[in-house]
């Protein structure tokens, strides 16, 4: 007898779940009641266990696949069994490892396509699988039933996939692609856990200001003609420090949460947050506040190769006590951070651009750059963040602050 | 109200008859001097003398047969047979008569018989003492097959047999006969035909009967507390089979499980899988499915015993693989 080992449901609102590792290999023995597999759900790592004895004969998903719930994922079978048509019936699809750029997916098209992680309608032998009561709602109501996810036993379609159909704000018929989750990365998934954390528990402040670069541009090229290619300050390395030398004096800003306890730290580990092609890092350059600008330009050059080798320390990823995040390489005029837990502020750099400012009485072209103060409300105010903020505006428009 | 056993609530349907009714006598192995082996006429003997209280030989189709001829010519007798194993001695009496002579004589012959017997399995008394053959019976035309699974439907059923003109299998269930539960203490009658909604719910029908109805009743609180709601039928008798209790609850819940002790190839719910599958295809949202005995003569080993009949923990895995 061929047993189909199929995703189990884990709670009333799981829809499907992802394949963490499987504990037998394909031609195993195996007990009824031992593990077999572990999955993962949006809530909780798994242990699945096999409901009959037998040779663990197929395995119908991958490790990382994502399987609606009801979807077969091995065969349990005598050793001779046939279980050959099982070969391309599986209804697993693979999870989406194609990676969602990092900074643009908040801004990418709802569109995207993520046909990867769609299952098919459940078919067998040509005919759509739906209960009969899920068919004659659907006729009731004009509902096609192709268009729909089965979320009963194997994939089946029924009645409360085509009730949930009938309340969708989308026409019914509409493609499943359009409403199908986006599989994601661990990265993704640390991501999204922690900027929602993030705006869940931080309720964040936003403060901006101008800060005109012309100088910093200028004594910057001008240290660069002096120095080693491997300590050419960059932009950003002349805001790190200034950002470290402004927390030494606005030792409010950082703050890092200890569960529920905010801890004034000593150092100051400035992050640097990096795009990746999948995902997103901000590892910290640690100890900036102790570090001179070629010291620092050396250390963030290293630390950019290494986040995106994958060479990073633990301390780099969990140590930082404030953030940067800058998109001025891609034009951006002004950028408004989520603060990283457990920091408790963030600085938002946009693009440095020539525009007409008022310089000593005069209007003239000056190289301005927009930056955006986020912070935990719950730690400092506004009148403490403008200040911080000036400061590290009154460095950067006096770079040699930054040297003294 | 009064909370009393299984088997008292038998017995004060019983004492009800004999005293209320001259008609009524009682037969049997040992239900006499001995007190019944299940202990359901104990001091009957005793409290109404031999000419109501008959002790018999151990010859089943005997006993049944002298019932149907009292019951023919005017009396009410009620056939204690033990068990419904020892009934297969005397299937011929019920089948070949008592079930068909109101039919061949036209309606002329009634048969008021009640046979009572026990059914079930559970009590390691091993494999030809743990049947649960109440389908072999429900599959007689002109007979009635009654299966109490609570001390109310004991008392209230067992009096609504005594009230019928024609053959009534009243089969108890080994494993009951210590339960207790709510019962008034008047006479009250309930009627065949009619099934209990046991407990209410949303998701999943379980249908179950006599013993079967408390392994279904029991998942059904596990269930619970995992937010899945299933509605439990009481069945009370199989013939008549209350089909619009059973049709509109899985109008309802649109998924349907039947619960029984019964060996599952040919048994009960196959005919109750095969009714809603004909009557409410459209309702259904999957397949009705069965949990049911092993398909093995019952095993006297304990453990074994218990592995062959459908547990709660079985019922809960077919419930959360169809929801």
């Amino acid at each position: 007898m061929i047993s189909e080992v199929v995703m189990p449901q884990m709670g009333a609102d799981m829809v499907e779940g992802t394949i963490l590792a499987w504990r037998k290999q394909e031609g195993d023995a195996v007990e009824r009641g031992e593990i077999i597999a572990e999955i993962e759900t949006d809530k909780a790592n798994v242990e699945i266990e096999a409901f009959e004895s037998g040779i663990f004969r197929k395995t119908l998903a991958q490790e990382g696949d994502i399987v609606p719930v009801g979807g077969i994922i091995a065969l349990i079978a005598a050793a001779n069994d046939d279980v050959s048509a099982y070969a391309t019936a599986t209804p697993a699809a693979p999870a989406a490892a194609a990676p969602v750029p990092a900074m643009a997916a908040a801004v990418a098209p709802a569109s995207t396509p993520a046909a990867s992680a769609v299952a098919a309608p459940p078919r067998e032998n040509g005919r759509l699988r739906a209960s009969p009561v899920a068919r004659r709602i659907a006729d009731e109501r004009g509902i096609d039933l192709s268009g729909l996810h089965g979320s009963g036993p194997d994939g089946r379609i029924i009645k409360r996939d085509v009730e949930a159909a009938a309340t969708a704000p989308a026409p019914a018929a509409a493609p499943p692609a359009a409403a199908a989750p986006i599989g994601a990365s661990k990265m993704r998934q640390a991501i999204a856990r922690r900027m929602a954390q993030s705006k869940r528990e931080a309720p964040h402040y936003y403060l901006t200001v101008d800060i005109d670069m012309t100088d910093a541009a200028a004594f910057r090229k001008q240290a660069n003609t002096a120095l080693s290619a491997d300590q050419r300050i960059s932009v950003n390395d002349l805001i790190v420090r200034a950002c470290a030398l402004a927390l030494q004096r606005h030792p409010a800003f950082n703050v890092t949460f200890e569960g529920d306890h905010p801890v004034r730290r000593d150092a100051q580990h400035v992050c640097i947050a990096i795009a990746l092609d999948d995902g997103l890092i901000a590892p910290a350059l640690l100890d900036a506040g102790r570090k001179t600008l070629a010291e620092i330009a050396v250390a963030s050059k290293d630390l950019v190769a290494r986040a995106k080798g994958g060479l990073l320390r633990p301390d780099e990823i969990t140590a930082g006590t404030f953030s940067t995040t800058n998109l001025g390489a891609y034009g951006i005029e002004a950028l408004i951070g989520i603060i990283q837990p457990p920091q408790t502020a963030i600085l938002g750099i946009g693009s440095v651009m020539p525009q007409p400012a008022v310089h000593d009485g005069a209007v003239a072209v000056r190289d301005v750059m927009k930056v955006a103060l986020s912070a935990d409300h719950r730690i400092t105010d506004g009148a403490q963040g403008a200040q911080f903020l000036a400061e590290i505006k009154r460095l950067l428009e006096h770079p040699l602050l930054l040297v003294l | 109200m009064p909370e009393i056993t299984y088997r008292e609530a038998l017995r004060q349907t019983l004492r009800y008859q004999l005293r209320h009714d001259e008609r009524v006598f009682l037969m049997g192995e040992d239900i006499g001097a001995y007190g019944g082996s299940y202990a359901v006429t104990k001091g009957f003997l005793h409290e109404f003398g031999e000419r109501r209280v008959k002790d018999t030989p151990i010859a089943e189709s005997v006993v049944v047969g002298a019932g149907i001829g009292a019951a023919m010519a005017g009396l009410k007798p009620m056939v204690e047979l033990m068990t419904i194993n020892f009934s297969l001695l005397a299937i011929d009496q019920i089948v070949n008569n008592a079930s068909k002579l109101y039919y061949m004589s036209n309606g002329q012959i009634n048969v008021p018989i009640v046979i009572r017997m026990a059914g079930g399995a559970g009590s390691q008394l091993g494999a030809q003492h743990s049947q649960s053959l109440e389908s072999w019976y429900a599959h007689v035309p002109g007979l009635k097959v009654v299966v109490p699974a609570t001390p109310y439907d004991a008392k209230g059923l067992l009096m609504t047999a005594f009230d019928d003109e024609n053959p009534v299998i009243f089969i108890e269930h080994t494993a009951l006969y210590t339960s207790k539960g709510e019962v008034p203490e008047e006479a009250y009658r309930l009627p065949f035909g009619k099934a209990e909604v046991f407990r209410e719910g949303t998701d999943v029908t379980l249908i179950g009967y006599s013993g079967s109805l408390h392994q279904a009743a029991r998942a059904a609180d596990q269930l619970a507390a995992d937010g899945i709601s299933c509605e439990v039928l009481n069945l009370r008798t199989l013939r008549p089979l209350d089909t619009d209790a059973i049709l509109a609850s899985v109008r309802k819940t649109n998924r349907a499980i039947v619960v029984e002790d019964d060996w599952q190839f040919g048994g009960f719910g196959a005919e109750i899988a095969a009714i809603i599958q004909e009557r409410a295809f459209d309702d259904l949202d999957g397949p009705v499915l069965r949990c049911s005995g092993a398909d093995v003569p019952t095993p006297y080993n304990g453990a074994l015993e218990q592995a062959a009949l459908p547990q709660e923990t079985d019922i809960i895995r077919m419930v959360r693989g169809m929801v």
